[in-house]
């Protein structure tokens, strides 16, 4: 039953793709050489070719090229996307697990101690709402380390919802399963680690989910204002060379890995979920 | 009479009013002792604060007045010698039927090498019949097996008092009976120590040696304590023949329905007099017999003593 519907979503799905990908193809074909060529033209050797939106042919040709072989390196202004990808992701998980590091232990102390949740609660309100590359001019005259910088960034994005979620989750344990925790004797660290820490594990991978889709939002926007490396640089580099097809591709590209982060969370979350 | 397993002394639970509002007294003067390997029911009706007393003796909620004794020390907290069955099971869902009673084993007896926890988890899981799914979740069991992992755990741990607080409320009727008969197996092969919550009386009358009755809230305490003496070992359907389980019964039932609120009157009538500390009367309905029980020891004088067992 759900497998006909996958199979009929799936096909919908194709005939949406191609209809989409055959509209823009056709309607988008390069204007005909009308005018004669301009004295200037002439001089400069045939017209500049206008730059406009490619066609999805000429991305899937591009992308084949660069899909095969995508870890070239020549020089700082050329480098294989898949290089670019793994700069990004470096600095994603980097201050990604640093975060988690930071905000999963400070959650379960505000979850656990009212106090300590009133005490840091309006830090946090005015810390959250902060744009993350707000943070960018402080970080980068405090670390004077573009790389760090960035990282920084990402820490500081995705700490928000790790550490809400966590409290949050940690708070709302079921009372009959601190219960169950009282009544064996359990101490304080075996509470957290066999009760408290799985009862709140969806909840907090809630959190870590919406986190790693935070920070690959923002590691593209931190690239492009740092530049260097990294995907967000590429898009913006090719933007100035006026390579519209490696943008369109290192979009789909951008979308396609965090896709792919997303579903890995997904996966995470379904594995410590449990029906009560 | 001081060889009772647990006491509790004038117990009282009084819950802070709504702003402005009076205080809600739930039960006073609540007073009874209960014997080593004796299997006690607690009857009353709904909101009378039964469950609040049981969570008192496992140490989860403080009384406000009063103390419970147990081994001639002061309950404070809870602790392994008093294991509890709620009546929502309270299994942790995200471990398996026999991590839920191994944890327990090996938080009893943290020495234990790993083939003695399975072994002694192995054989609680055997004797409640769930021999074969031990392996799966609580989520994938019915409620009657949950309830059954929840008795198993609680037996596993060997507590010197078991805490039952309705355990078969949500239970449907074969399934309450099945469970029943489990229970009195394991519970006649351990010669555990029983406190029962229950508002159906045929459950508490196949059980108990003796029911306690429960006045309405609030100021409920607890009327009388019911003799059962009915030779062991019962059976459910032979039980009903026997000359005093009618008398048993239309004792508890006459109860329930009529005395409950009319000795809760006479008893709110009685406030600010001074509350006289007894245990309830012991009374046989089959031969009409009631005994007044003395307390030995002087309510005023059992800080003291616990003072002194602590030097
Ligand atoms: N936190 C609380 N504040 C005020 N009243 C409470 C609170 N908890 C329980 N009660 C009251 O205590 C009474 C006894 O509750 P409970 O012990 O659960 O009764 P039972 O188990 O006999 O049905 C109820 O009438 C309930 O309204
Ligand atoms: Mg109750």
């Amino acid at each position: 039953m759900l497998d006909r519907l996958n199979v009929r979503a799936a096909i919908v799905s194709i005939v949406f793709l191609t209809v989409l990908l055959g509209t823009w193809e056709l309607a988008n074909q390069p204007p005909e050489q009308t005018e004669a060529l301009t004295e200037y033209e002439m001089l400069m050797g045939g017209s500049a070719p206008q730059a406009r939106v490619p066609n999805p042919s000429e991305i899937g040709l591009l992308a084949i090229e660069e899909l095969s072989d995508p870890f070239y390196d020549k020089g700082p202004n050329d480098k294989g996307i898949g290089l670019q990808l793994m700069y990004s992701l470096y600095r994603v998980l980097s201050g990604y697990f640093l975060a988690a590091l930071v905000a999963i232990p400070v959650g379960f102390l505000i979850g656990m101690s009212p106090l300590m949740q009133k005490a840091l609660d309006p830090f946090i309100q005015v810390l959250k709402p902060i744009s993350p590359l707000a943070w960018m001019p402080l970080a980068l005259f405090i670390l004077k380390d573009s790389e760090i910088s960035s990282i920084f960034v990402i820490f500081i994005c995705s700490i928000w919802p790790m550490l809400i979620n966590t409290a949050f989750g940690v708070s709302s344990v079921k009372k009959d399963y601190l219960n169950v925790a009282r009544t064996h004797e359990l101490g304080r660290i075996k509470t957290a680690f066999l009760v408290v820490l799985p009862a709140a594990a969806p909840t907090i991978l809630t959190g870590m989910r919406i986190s790693i889709g935070i920070a690959w939002l923002v590691i593209v926007a931190a690239e492009m204002l740092v530049g260097g490396t990294g995907v967000g640089y590429y898009v913006w580099n090719e933007w100035n060379n006026l390579d519209l097809t490696s943008v369109v591709f290192s979009i789909l590209m951008i979308g396609f890995i965090g896709m792919l982060l997303d579903l890995s969370l997904a996966k995470a979350t379904k594995m410590v979920q449990y029906v009560e | 009479m001081s060889s009772y397993l647990l006491t509790a002394e004038n117990l009282s639970k009084v819950y802070p009013g709504p702003k402005g509002g009076e205080p809600l007294t739930v039960f006073d003067g609540v007073n009874f002792g209960v014997n080593k390997g004796e299997f006690v029911c607690v009857i009353g009706h709904s909101g009378c604060g039964k469950s609040t007393i049981l969570n008192i003796l496992a140490g989860l909620d403080d009384a406000t007045t009063g103390a419970v004794i147990m081994d001639g020390k002061e309950v404070a907290g809870p602790s392994l010698d008093r294991g509890v069955v709620f009546q929502n099971y309270s299994l942790l869902p995200w471990i398996s039927v026999f991590k839920n009673i191994s944890f327990a084993v090996k938080s009893r007896w943290p020495k234990w090498s790993k083939d003695e926890v399975y072994e002694h988890t192995m054989k609680y899981i055997e004797m409640v019949g769930l021999k074969g799914v031990e392996h799966r979740k609580p989520s994938q069991l019915s409620g009657g097996m949950r309830q059954r992992v929840s008795i198993a755990r609680a037996f596993a741990i060997q507590p010197k008092l078991l805490l039952l607080d309705e355990p078969f409320g949500a239970l449907d009727a074969l399934t309450r009976g099945m469970i029943q008969e489990e229970l009195i197996k394991v519970w006649e092969k351990t010669n555990q120590t029983v406190i029962m919550i229950t508002h159906d009386v045929d459950e508490a009358i196949l059980l108990s040696d003796r029911i306690f009755l429960m006045t309405n809230g609030p100021h409920a305490s607890i009327a009388e304590s019911v003799m059962i003496d009915i030779p062991r070992h019962r059976d459910r359907t032979e039980i009903i023949h026997h000359d005093h389980y009618y008398p048993i019964r239309n004792h508890v039932v006459d109860f329930l329905v009529k005395r409950s609120k009319e000795l809760n009157d006479t008893g709110i009538e009685q406030q600010g007099q001074e509350q006289a500390f007894h245990y309830p009367p012991e009374v046989n309905p089959a031969t009409g017999q009631v005994t007044e029980v003395k307390i030995d020891t002087d309510p005023s004088q059992v800080d003291d003593t616990r003072i002194a067992n602590l030097r």
